[in-house]
């Protein structure tokens, strides 16, 4: 059977964010914490939402280097045509 | 090959934002190379294309995913710089304020086509009790993963869930947290609030947990 804390679960999910950004003010964050070490499910929901997060980031991380990677050269000409041509119009 | 001419470029919030990383103006190392776009030198402007065109593709590829739209967004974006170079004044990283209007140029690229039909968002939203507490008790993650998968699968198959988010909050989860804006930037390019940008950056952020849930916690064939 669950503890009771005065914070409810709906509360807690919705901090979640501001939690992971370290912006919750003092007492909301012991609240919060406070109802984590009595509430598995939010503890996996918070596990699961930092994981979602870092995924995301992950996700893309192959599309982009450190220079992004070099433009296809018919673009390249293709812009330039297009620049040169508004610029003589 | 993407040949389109952009005649006008008028992005939806200016395509000249104000970018956070401000450099003393003798200092950056772009002034020379601006100077010389100015003037008219076509062999400076495409040194500018090959020099930040790469990037400018690598976040049209994340925002846009197909490759025609993400070209068209590319070449949008540098003609409208251009454009609107008089008013670029030196004191910002040109790969910075370049950034912001390819982001411009691709939301642009979003706005315009026609809509999919989409799932609601609160579909994909954790539900709860009236006493708060939640309908269905979290499970879980596997601590390493859906087994069997391989990481290049993964970060594949999260880019088909970010895919299927609804658009407003997928085009929120790429500004924050794949590009970087932070908040108030977000919600500059955007024409929301801050508040706003948060909100849905929580949902989405919701949703797409939801939506890998099968693939990633306990209890999931």
């Amino acid at each position: 059977m669950k503890a009771r804390t005065v914070m409810t679960c709906r509360e807690a999910i919705e901090f979640i964010a501001e939690y992971l950004d370290g912006a919750l003010p003092v007492p909301v964050r012991t609240e919060f914490e406070r109802h984590l070490a009595v509430c598995p499910s939010c503890e996996a929901y918070l596990d699961g939402y930092r994981r979602t997060v870092a995924m995301g980031r992950a996700a893309f991380a192959e599309l982009q280097g450190p220079t992004g990677g070099t433009l296809p050269e018919g673009l390249v000409r293709a812009i330039c045509a297009a620049q040169e041509k508004r610029g003589s119009g | 090959m993407n040949t389109h001419v952009w005649e006008t470029a008028v992005l939806p919030h200016g395509p000249e934002p104000s970018p956070p990383e401000v450099e003393a103006p003798d200092s950056s190392p772009d002034a020379g190379l601006v100077l010389r776009i100015k003037s008219g030198d076509a062999d400076a402007f495409e040194e500018l294309v090959r020099e930040a065109g790469g990037r400018m593709l690598a976040v049209a590829r994340r925002m846009l995913v197909n490759e025609d739209d993400a070209q068209d967004a590319v070449q949008e974006a540098f003609l409208s710089a251009i454009k609107s170079l008089d008013r670029f004044d030196g004191r910002s990283r040109l790969t910075t304020w370049l950034h912001r209007i390819v982001v411009n140029a691709c939301l642009m690229k979003i706005r315009s086509r026609r809509r999919r039909p989409e799932r609601s968002i609160e579909d994909l939203l954790p539900q709860f009790r009236d006493d708060g507490h939640q309908k269905t008790p979290s499970q879980s993650w596997k601590p390493a993963g859906p087994s069997g998968i391989e990481q290049g699968e993964v970060r594949e198959l999260v880019r088909r869930m970010i895919g299927e988010l609804p658009e407003q909050y997928r085009v929120v989860l790429t500004l924050r947290d794949i590009e970087g804006l932070d908040t108030e930037a977000a919600a500059e390019v955007l024409g929301v609030t801050p508040n706003a940008v948060k909100v849905r950056l929580h949902r989405a952020r919701q949703a797409l947990k939801s939506l890998l849930d099968p693939y990633f916690a306990e209890g999931f064939a």
